[in-house]
């Protein structure tokens, strides 16, 4: 069960306490998350919603491990975040983030495989290995007959189900979206819905998802409201 | 784990055009040093290869060379009957008294006059001097005004061709025979009878530069320079031949590497500068791909290692690139002013492996002072930030 109000019970997957996240930006203190608190179990997919400027993605790098907080604490899977500095911050992302963006962020120089191969190079798997879990994950999403593809040679929605195999290949803890469907018309935004649905039904994969899109956040199991640095519980399916 | 080497190989194929800017650069900077080096080496070489181990050369005590040494008849003389000296198949000694006179000759590359040394010699040169032979004609006949011209000679001076008859010392003379000493100095000397090379610029009879003689090898060399040495009857000083050439072309070599050097040192920083600005452009343009790296996992470190591989990989193709254009040089004769003895010399550039490897290096290192800053830079990105790049 999502908790915001700081009560959830000690064997949640993700939580936070206290969270505080401020920003300087010339002589101005912007206080971003303001004592925020929040505990996502395994297996949840919540979805984060809210005006723009709101924190959403501050939150999000916070959970991801791409920026430390100003005050409180965040506990995944055991590991304190901000106890863990530069390298060992890197090494946890890769064996605990799965990431998805908005623009997929897919390297234009490499083709489908060699990209969702890449988080699979910071792991100790073998080349063959290496390539059954590549193959297995592009499969997953649909693409297996788009191994040798480039990204240009991709639509918008195939381009996020490759993303999406790079984000699942190495079996995350979780996977964070950021705007998933943002830049994808309607047709293929549903069909990445129904993979991350998939993904959570099937698979029971934890998922936290940022998004603007409605018909996106009622894919998610629950729906919280991030206004003024502070998370209120919107809904629950 | 590194950041895949493909990633970097495919990334500077797909922005050829800006990176070929700072190749060419490197590879421009690498041409100019491998010429330099290559311009000191074949200089250096050319003297050095003049000189025979087994050769003793004997001047007056202080000389620094054979222009400025004075030796009389008696002291040649005794030179002659010294021990370690070799003897030719006549029984005679193999010792080569010799004069040296500079004069000026009109050069054809620079239509001007320029210094040309001029040998009087013996018969016995020929016997004495290692690795000299005749290419055309004959040797000059003793106490006539005949010439045997070395054939850089022969090439950089107007009139000195094999049956020409050149004037100068106050007479004329007539060449004979061409000499071809395997591209050491002696292919730029004109070499004329001791004795009337001698009367022609008044010199007093028996006076002679210097003395070159054949030992039995290093032993008869070492009993030579004792022997020498140690006469009270002379004050002279003994060279190897090789070591008095090492040294004649210590100072103009040495000149040439330092030049070489700080020339390409000033090009270098252009250089450093096109690799500087060609990465910084890389790691901007790739700002959200290094962020994607480094929010799936890959570290800092491994981020830095990627785009020093890559500004290595430029240099590298940049150093191979001025090699290949240095390369033809290789071979290619040109004369310069040889300071030490005052007179033009002829050598070829010598573009050695060592000389290629130290540009390659030397490319390397462009690449890396190049690549170093913007690689740190693209480590620190605040990845967060440059995710949302477009």
């Amino acid at each position: 069960m999502v908790r915001v109000d700081g009560n959830g019970s000690g064997d949640a997957l993700i939580r936070m306490r206290e969270v505080d996240k401020v920003y300087h930006r010339g002589g101005e203190v912007i206080h971003v998350l303001q004592g925020l608190n929040l505990d996502v179990e395994a297996g949840e997919f919540v979805a984060f919603m809210g005006p723009s400027g709101s924190g959403k993605t501050t939150l999000l790098n916070l959970l991801g491990g791409l920026d430390l907080p100003t005050a409180g604490t965040i506990v995944v899977d055991g590991d304190e975040l901000s106890r863990l500095s530069g390298p060992a911050l890197a090494a946890w992302r890769a064996r605990h983030v799965g990431f998805i963006f908005q623009m997929y962020n897919l390297l234009p120089v490499l083709t489908a495989f060699q990209n969702v191969e890449l988080p699979l190079l910071l792991t100790r798997l073998s080349r063959a290995e290496r390539r059954d879990h590549v193959e297995l994950a592009l499969s997953l999403v649909g693409l297996a007959d788009r191994l040798d593809h480039y990204p240009r040679q991709l639509s918008g929605g195939q381009e996020q189900r490759v993303a999406i195999a790079r984000a699942i290949v190495a079996d995350p803890t979780f996977l964070l979206c950021d705007e998933p469907t943002g830049d994808l018309d309607r047709r293929s935004a549903d069909e990445v819905m129904e993979l991350l649905s998939r993904l959570s039904a099937e698979y029971g994969k934890t998922l936290l998802m940022v998004t603007h899109d409605p018909r996106a956040a009622e894919r998610a199991g629950a729906l919280l409201h991030l206004d003024k640095g502070v998370l209120v519980e919107a809904g629950r399916r | 784990m590194a950041v895949p080497l493909l990633y970097t190989l495919r990334s500077v194929r797909v922005r050829w055009a800006s990176n070929l800017v700072a190749v060419l650069g490197i590879a421009g900077v690498v041409a100019v040093f491998v010429a330099m080096m290559a311009m000191a080496h074949g200089f250096q070489k050319t003297l050095v290869q003049s000189g025979s181990p087994r050769n003793a050369l004997v001047q007056r005590g202080g000389s620094t060379t054979e222009m400025v040494s004075v030796m009389t008849l008696d002291q040649v003389r005794v030179i002659e009957d010294a021990p370690g000296i070799a003897h030719g198949g006549d029984g005679r000694p193999l010792v080569s008294p010799e004069i040296v006179v500079v004069t000026a000759f009109h050069h054809k590359a620079s239509d001007a006059d320029a210094l040309a040394q001029v040998r009087g010699v013996t018969d016995r040169a020929l016997l004495v001097h290692e690795g000299l032979r005749l290419a055309g004609g004959r040797f000059l006949t003793p106490g006539t005004a005949e010439l045997v011209v070395g054939r850089n000679a022969a090439d950089m001076y107007t009139g000195f061709s094999l049956g020409a008859r050149p004037a100068f010392g106050g007479r004329t003379w007539e060449v004979v025979g061409l000499l071809d000493a395997g591209g050491s100095a002696y292919d730029s000397e004109v070499w004329a009878d001791a004795g009337v090379l001698g009367q022609a610029y008044k010199r007093p009879y028996g006076l002679f530069s210097s003395v070159t003689a054949r030992t039995e090898g290093p032993a008869g060399l070492a009993l030579l320079r004792r022997a020498l040495q140690g006469d009270p009857r002379l004050t002279v000083q003994v060279d190897t031949e090789v070591e008095y050439y090492a040294k004649q072309s210590r100072l103009l070599s040495t000149l040439i590497r330092v030049l070489g050097y700080l020339v390409a040192a000033v090009m270098g920083v252009g250089a450093v500068f096109g690799a500087f600005n060609t990465m910084y452009a890389a790691v901007s343009a790739r700002a959200r791909e290094i962020a994607t790296l480094r929010a799936l996992g890959f570290s800092a470190g491994s981020v830095v290692a990627a785009f020093l591989a890559e500004a290595l990989l430029l240099s590298l193709a940049g150093g191979l690139l001025g090699c290949t254009a240095a390369w033809p040089l290789n071979g290619l004769t040109t004369s310069t002013l040889n300071w030490q003895s005052f007179s033009q010399m002829a050598f070829a550039f010598q573009v050695t492996p060592d000389a290629l490897a130290a540009g390659v290096l030397f490319a390397l290192a462009m690449g890396f002072a190049g690549g170093l800053l913007p690689a740190l830079r693209a480590a620190r990105l605040p990845v967060a930030q440059a995710l949302r790049e477009l």
